[in-house]
């Protein structure tokens, strides 16, 4: 498609490595989604820490406790970080021009957001399944 | 890492040249102009010229060839319509990309300010290299494709409905003002088509005679072609001609979610 003001090298780099469908448009749904989720759950998250009697420790494990607070709050562990996730990787995709840094960084902020996970989700099974007086 | 500094050869050097009003001017006005030079090695500067306005017509692009003709012919800068269809004039003004033709120079107060469209490499003056740009809108095969046969000794019909939506699509006329105010450009637009391309990619998707949409978009369907666009919105901020490039990457996404 060269034209004659156009050297074919100009051309070359305009088309690359040629479009790359791999995941694109799921990456772009996932994150407005988990959005709308992080909204509702965190949301529920403040409120419900707002309408507690108190802050003390068995008042937290007794709330923590019920179901329809533990699954909620297993949710927020898998949903923030996940969208953390895959914001930062949109970031570093927009700042960080050496393939190899941007792959290394990706790969440690996919690390970093399955253990932050994995522990909030140990944490709350440990508080919601646990012996409450141990 | 996207770079925020000037490279040292690019960074202004503060001996510019000053071209004062000619004697008797009581109504002038100071131009700073940036200013570059492939064929002496110095850095770039600013000159400053001082124009009489009374002698002088009502647009930046009218002060711009006023100094060329009358004060200094070494200036170099792209025009040709000078009246906003072309697109060549386009170039930064007092911080905001425009086309100098249908700038006023009563809209701006005090020194007016003119540097070369943003982020790109500078052939000379106020003359960026637009090559990359056209080569990107070369590769979104900006014309009519189609895989029904051609009517017999027709052209191909299309409704005013369906014309009406090329409305705010078609009056594009490639001045790079909005990609080059992009930083999603700045920093990516070796990959990122940029917002003026993405427009004219919508135009044919938006077309009702186009019969290659679903492949238009197969080539768009890319993190860095489209998908670097996070609605900024200085495209739509500038445009010289009021369209909102912003919009027309939006319903690209979108047609993408739709097929997803």
């Amino acid at each position: 498609m060269a034209t004659d003001f156009l050297s074919a090298s100009d051309t070359k780099r305009a088309r690359g490595l040629g479009a790359s469908p791999a995941h694109v448009v799921a990456h772009w749904k996932a994150q407005r989604v988990t959005a709308v989720a992080n909204l509702a759950l965190l949301a529920w998250f403040l409120g419900s820490l707002l309408m507690l009697p108190a802050f003390d420790h068995a008042t937290i494990v007794a709330w923590a406790r019920q179901p329809l607070v533990a699954i909620p709050l297993a949710l927020v562990s898998i949903s923030t970080p996940w969208h953390m996730r895959l914001g930062v990787q949109v970031v570093l995709e927009d700042y960080v021009k050496s393939e190899g840094t941007r792959f290394v960084a990706n790969l440690a902020v996919t690390f970093y957001a399955v253990v932050v996970g994995a522990v909030a989700l140990w944490a709350i099974l440990t508080l919601a399944l646990g012996n409450p007086n141990g | 890492m996207a770079t925020f500094t000037l490279p040292r050869n690019s960074r202004i050097s503060p001996r510019g040249r000053h071209f004062p009003a000619p004697a008797g001017a009581t109504r002038t006005r100071i131009f700073r102009v940036y200013r570059w030079s492939p064929d002496d090695g110095a850095n770039p500067r600013f000159d400053t010229y001082e124009i009489d306005l009374d002698s002088c017509g009502p647009m930046v692009l009218d002060a711009l060839i006023k100094i060329k003709g009358e004060v200094d012919s070494t200036l170099t800068f792209r025009r040709s319509c000078r009246e906003g269809i072309c697109g060549s004039c386009a170039m930064n003004i007092d911080g905001s990309n425009t086309l100098a033709c249908t700038r006023a120079i009563a809209d701006s107060q005090g020194p007016i300010t003119i540097t070369p469209l943003p982020h790109m490499e500078i052939i000379k003056d106020l003359v960026p290299d637009m090559r990359h740009f056209y080569a990107q809108y070369a590769s979104i095969r900006p014309w009519l494709q189609t895989v029904s046969p051609t009517p017999n000794m027709k052209e191909r019909l299309q409704s005013p409905e369906d014309r009406a939506r090329l409305d705010g699509l078609y009056e594009c006329i490639l001045c790079a003002c909005c990609s080059t105010s992009c930083p999603s450009y700045w920093w990516n637009g070796d990959r990122f088509l940029g917002p003026a391309i993405l427009l004219q990619a919508y135009r044919w998707l938006a077309d009702s005679r186009d019969e290659m949409t679903g492949e238009r978009l197969d080539q768009l369907e890319d993190a860095f072609r489209l998908y670097r666009c996070h609605t900024i919105m200085n495209c739509a901020t500038v445009c010289p001609k009021g369209l909102n490039p912003a919009k027309a990457i939006a319903e690209i996404k979108k047609m993408m979610a739709a097929r997803a």
